[in-house]
């Protein structure tokens, strides 16, 4: 049984967090970077370099959440040490200023002036220091209230509300008791169980701010919709899996805050949270979005349930995934973590498989890799308000 | 063998846990709230993850599930019956 003296063996960074990965990764600050950020990833054997479509010609609140997304993923303690790599250094000096402040390793590089191969030259002896430093660090072993832990489902069915969300509030509700950090968002999501998230905010506060992101999130659903989102939100996956309306997908969504943690905040997209306990993040519902934005948090493991499916990653954070579905856990056995379709058949109940999820959380923190690592997902998608301009 | 699960006493669906539902089924159902059994009649093959109706719901009414309003009929739907997107929609947007 887990208990407050529970441990896991970590790496303990620079600012006190604790990482549960020892990655040396290749940052590009926008599009035109990936190049040679792919090629000094090439170059040196054990970083990781991770591109995107974005970065230019971006302003005001969406581009500060992009420099904000880029500076959370490489200040994630799941990183060692990280090379930015821009087409010209203002932008780019702004990216490491805002990783350098965790006081881990970090240099920037801008191609004007030099070029492709002049950068990837420089940048590559740089990663070449980095990642043999990283090498050498050793995990200590760090008390459970050290891990931050989030969760987003995906591909959902009816099974997900059924079985493989309620088991990841039943882990929630014990990883709560013993001081951990937490995280769930999905704002449209919720639609139909708003209410419900309402009740479970600890302070009239968070409440009205909990309220707030709801409301604007239904403005921009309002003001953009050309139907009622079916095949959207519902997908057409959920919808093959049985799910019907948006209220049905959001009360099934719900049961992974199970039924005793408090919501203690609400958190912007991408913005780091200040103490422990479960905070909700205003955010997309797409999963690789989302992902990537509680990675840019600093949660360090995910807990990703599906029904029908889904096979996301990340490339600095283990996503664990279960799934009650016993069809998709036979037809996509190598997708899954944990198999949790007992529970559909009163075989197992949910407090065995919360604890089931508990150990798995910990052996994959402890190493072991996840189905998604295993499969080289990396899935890393930046999150845009508006057009650029 | 649980064919189907019923989350909540007021609930009127339930859901398809296994595979292979064919129409005239006996299926039998796992009321989780309280813990009891229920029994239904298939009207139609339905897929795992699928609902069927416990209830007989109206064109219009309310569908419950977890206890919750989760969307409107838009024609009667008989116990036994699929409840699916041709006969549920959202009343949210």
């Amino acid at each position: 049984m887990i208990s407050s003296k529970s441990t896991f063996w970590g790496y303990r960074r620079e600012n006190g967090r604790v990482g549960v990965r020892n990655h040396v990764i290749i940052l590009p600050v926008d599009d035109l970077s990936n190049a040679a950020c792919e090629a000094v990833g090439h170059n040196i054997k054990g970083t990781l370099a991770i591109p995107h479509p974005y970065g230019r010609l971006q302003f005001g609140a969406d581009l500060e959440l992009h420099f904000r997304t880029l500076i959370g993923t490489g200040a994630n303690p799941n990183v060692a040490a990280v090379v930015v790599i821009g087409i010209e250094e203002g932008w780019t000096q702004r990216v490491v200023e805002g990783i350098a402040k965790t006081g881990k390793p970090v240099t920037g590089f801008g191609i004007e002036l030099h070029g492709d191969h002049d950068t990837i030259m420089r940048a590559s002896k740089v990663a070449k220091e980095y990642v043999q430093w990283a090498s050498e660090l050793r995990r200590e072993e760090c008390l459970i209230n050290e891990l931050w832990v989030s969760t987003k489902c995906g591909e959902s069915d009816t099974t997900s509300g059924c079985g493989s969300n309620p088991t990841v509030g039943n882990a929630f509700d014990k990883l709560d008791a013993l001081g951990v950090t937490m995280c769930f968002g999905e704002t449209t999501e919720i639609t139909g169980g708003e209410l419900i998230v309402a009740e479970r905010c600890a302070t009239p506060e968070v409440r009205e701010g909990f309220m707030q992101m709801f409301n604007r999130y239904q403005e921009v659903i309002d003001r953009h919709k050309t139907s009622d989102l079916s095949e959207s939100q519902p997908t057409k996956g959920n919808i093959a899996g049985g799910l019907t309306t948006i209220e049905e997908k959001a009360l099934g969504n719900i049961q992974k805050i199970g039924h005793k943690c408090k919501v203690v905040g609400v958190l912007d997209k991408a913005e780091v949270p200040t103490g422990a306990g479960l905070w909700f993040m205003d955010s997309s519902s797409a999963a690789a979005e989302m992902v990537t934005l509680c990675a840019a948090s600093g949660y360090v493991v995910h807990f990703f349930p599906t029904g029908q499916g889904n096979v996301i990653g990340n490339p600095i954070v283990p996503v664990i995934k279960l799934s009650a579905n016993p069809r998709t856990c036979r037809t996509m056995s190598e997708h899954i973590d944990l198999d949790v379709s007992g529970l559909l058949q009163r075989q197992k109940n949910l407090d065995q498989c919360g604890d089931e999820l508990i150990e798995v959380m910990l052996r994959t923190c402890n190493g072991r890799l996840t189905a998604a690592e295993a499969l080289g997902h990396r899935e890393f998608v930046l999150t845009r308000l508006y057009e650029s301009a | 063998m649980i064919h189907f699960l019923v989350h909540d006493k007021k609930d009127t669906v339930g859901v398809i846990v296994v595979e292979g539902i064919k129409a005239g089924q006996e299926l039998v159902g796992w009321v989780m709230e309280g813990d009891s059994t229920v029994k239904v009649k298939a009207l139609n093959d339905i897929p795992i993850g699928h609902k069927l109706a416990t209830q007989p719901i109206k064109s219009g009414d309310t569908v419950v599930k977890y206890g919750h309003d989760i969307g409107k009929a838009v024609s009667d739907i008989k116990v036994g019956e699929h409840c699916h997107v041709h006969n549920l929609k959202t009343k949210r947007w």
